[in-house]
């Protein structure tokens, strides 16, 4: 009974244990019914490889939207203002007018600076974001990819960002952007540092990278099992430094405008612009996204479904709670993100910008060594508590 | 061939193109900080021959190493100090300067290229490694553990040094000669005190 928080993932029994089998298998259906229609084989596969890379696309792009208008919505109610109200019901068009207003506006182009740079900068920022989507998994199938090295492909992408960053602070001929630009690779590579040893320590306790054994090795008793009981250090790490990453507003020195201007992104308008803004926000719900699969139990409910299932007498393998099943899971994984965000904007307008001394001792002095502590504590949870640590 | 071999080759001509055209423009290019950008290609698409060659997670690490360390490093070094100034042309009429540096480097390819012909590889032709972060810990904690703790020495090492080089109030101040000289040529900076933390905190 206690099986599924203590087993180690066993991957090529991925289909046999009882409990894996709760997703629907998309790929699967397709490639048959492809079959089944007269094409071989290669050609089936080969039209399935886009599919839910387009799909994953118009999710993030959306998310976008979506997270646009909550911040605009949330941060009005915390000011005591409306917000916006005539761009469709509520304003939910707002962002999508945004959008737009974006993609018609004049692409600038500052004198003396480098256009080359200039036009890459923003590219090189906005893909690993949305690369990094590949490993978000919202139900046991509803995965891109199911990648041996996981959680470690994010890290390892979202380490390209500063570059360009860097890139275009550099080619904007402006000492403004240079500086914010610098900055912003400053503040990436120091809390790149406490967000990995924060991920390490669930990926000890999971024993594996994959982000779906680090779900499924926090599930079967629904909130209780969530890593967040075990890491209470190492979630309040890595929010802040995914906030650190994110630039959101306690750590937003790069595009601080009382300093800066605008930062990196001062000579930016017209759709090189919206990449920048686009990816900042794509950034922030990949960070929620990736905070609820790491401690929050990803797709579980509080309640497990299979629990409940077992208790109506419901077989584990019924179509209809299959289809049911997948959707609350991935109901839950956005529910989750999109609270997380909620703090997020909360926290926007709640807490002061901190100095760049304060923001780099606060990673370097503090962090870095309470992370190291918590990862410590953590192998060692590890070894005197193999039944509730991962063993 | 089927498809799967022939996306693998495709992929992999447009691998090595790109490495080879970043690696070149690195070198050839006059803007040092074009030739940094291009460093960074050049650790991306040698990451990308690794998932070729199914080493994801060393992929993965040299992504997060070279490109996200590194070179970022290299970047921030020469934005901190470039001035964006054109440097004047080496005396390129010496032929001898260029017929040096094309002897040393057809010597060094020449070597290497030896070295790879001759040297017996192992392969192992036999698939994919199911966990390859499994196989390559335990070969770290076993028959590699000489090498794997030296790195990590050398790294240690290396921190230290960077530490003391960055904290230079441990450097002993010099002699009070040095203070007579004329301060032109100092750097526009506060001046050091000896810092420690128990008396700064006394002082306040």
């Amino acid at each position: 009974m206690v099986r599924a928080i203590l087993a180690p993932s066993k991957r090529p029994n991925k289909h046999l244990a009882w409990q894996m089998n709760t997703g629907i298998d998309l790929q699967g259906n397709f490639l048959q019914t492809l079959k089944d229609i007269g094409l071989p084989a290669g050609v089936a596969k080969a039209l399935w490889i886009p599919l839910p890379l387009f799909l994953m696309l118009v999710t993030a792009t959306v998310g976008v939207l979506v997270v646009v208008w909550l911040e605009r919505k949330i941060s009005a109610a915390a000011q005591q203002r409306i917000g916006p109200e005539y761009a469709g019901p509520l304003g939910v068009l707002q962002p999508v007018a945004d959008g737009v207003k974006l993609v018609f506006k004049e692409d600038t182009l500052s004198s003396k600076s480098d256009r080359w740079l200039f036009t890459l900068g923003p590219v090189v920022v906005v893909i690993p974001v949305f690369l990094s989507y590949l490993i978000v998994p919202f139900g046991q199938n509803l995965v891109i990819t199911d990648l041996n090295v996981g959680i470690f492909l994010w890290i390892a992408l979202s380490s390209i960002t500063p570059i360009g960053l860097l890139m275009s602070g550099y080619a904007s001929n402006n000492k403004y952007s240079l500086l914010g630009g610098l900055r912003a690779a400053a503040q990436s590579i120091s809390y790149e540092i406490p967000l990995a040893f924060a991920v390490l320590a669930i990926v000890m306790m999971s024993n594996s990278l994959s982000t779906i054994d680090i779900v499924q090795q926090q599930s079967g008793y629904g909130v209780l099992g969530w890593n967040i009981w075990r890491q209470p250090v190492g979630f309040i790490i890595f929010w802040i430094a995914a906030l650190a990453e994110c630039e959101r507003l306690p750590f937003d020195l790069p595009e601080a405008e009382e300093e800066l201007v605008a930062g990196y992104q001062t000579e930016y308008s017209g759709m090189k612009f919206a990449l920048f803004y686009l990816g900042s926000y794509v950034n922030l719900v990949l960070s929620a996204l990736i905070f609820a699969i790491l401690y929050l139990g990803g797709w579980e409910s509080p309640i497990p479904i299979e629990k409940l299932a077992g208790l109506l007498g419901v077989g584990e393998t019924t179509p209809w709670l299959q289809a049911i099943a997948a959707a609350i899971g991935i109901t839950m994984t956005v529910l989750k993100a999109y609270l997380l965000v909620f703090l997020a904007i909360l926290m926007r307008w709640t807490v002061p910008r901190v100095r760049i001394d304060q923001l780099l001792n606060l990673g370097w002095k503090f962090l870095l060594p309470v992370s190291l502590v918590n990862l410590l504590l953590t192998a060692a949870l590890k070894l005197t508590f193999p039944f509730a640590f991962g063993g | 061939m089927n498809l799967a071999q022939g996306v693998q080759l495709v992929s992999f001509a447009i691998l090595a193109l790109m490495t080879l055209g970043a690696a070149l423009g690195v070198v050839l290019l006059s803007n040092i900080v074009y030739s940094a950008f291009l460093l960074g290609g050049v650790f991306i698409s040698i990451s990308g021959i690794y998932i070729l060659l199914n080493a994801d997670f060393v992929a993965a690490a040299q992504i997060l190493i070279y490109v996200g360390a590194v070179n970022v490093l290299i970047l921030f070094a020469i934005m901190l100090v470039n001035k964006r100034e054109d440097f004047p042309a080496v005396n390129s009429g010496s032929w001898s300067r260029k017929g040096a540096t094309a002897l040393v480097c057809f010597g060094l390819f020449a070597l290497l290229g030896t070295m790879v012909l001759v040297t017996p590889w192992s392969l192992d032709l036999s698939g994919a490694i199911a966990n390859t972060v499994l196989t390559i810990g335990q070969h770290f904690f076993s028959d590699f553990l000489l090498p794997f703790e030296l790195a990590s020495i050398l790294l240690l090492i290396a921190m230290v040094g960077a530490i003391i080089l960055a904290r230079r109030d441990f450097i002993p101040e010099k002699s009070s000669k040095a203070e007579t000289e004329t301060p032109v040529l100092t750097l526009p900076e506060r001046p050091r005190t000896l810092a420690s933390v128990g008396s700064s905190n006394k002082e306040d």
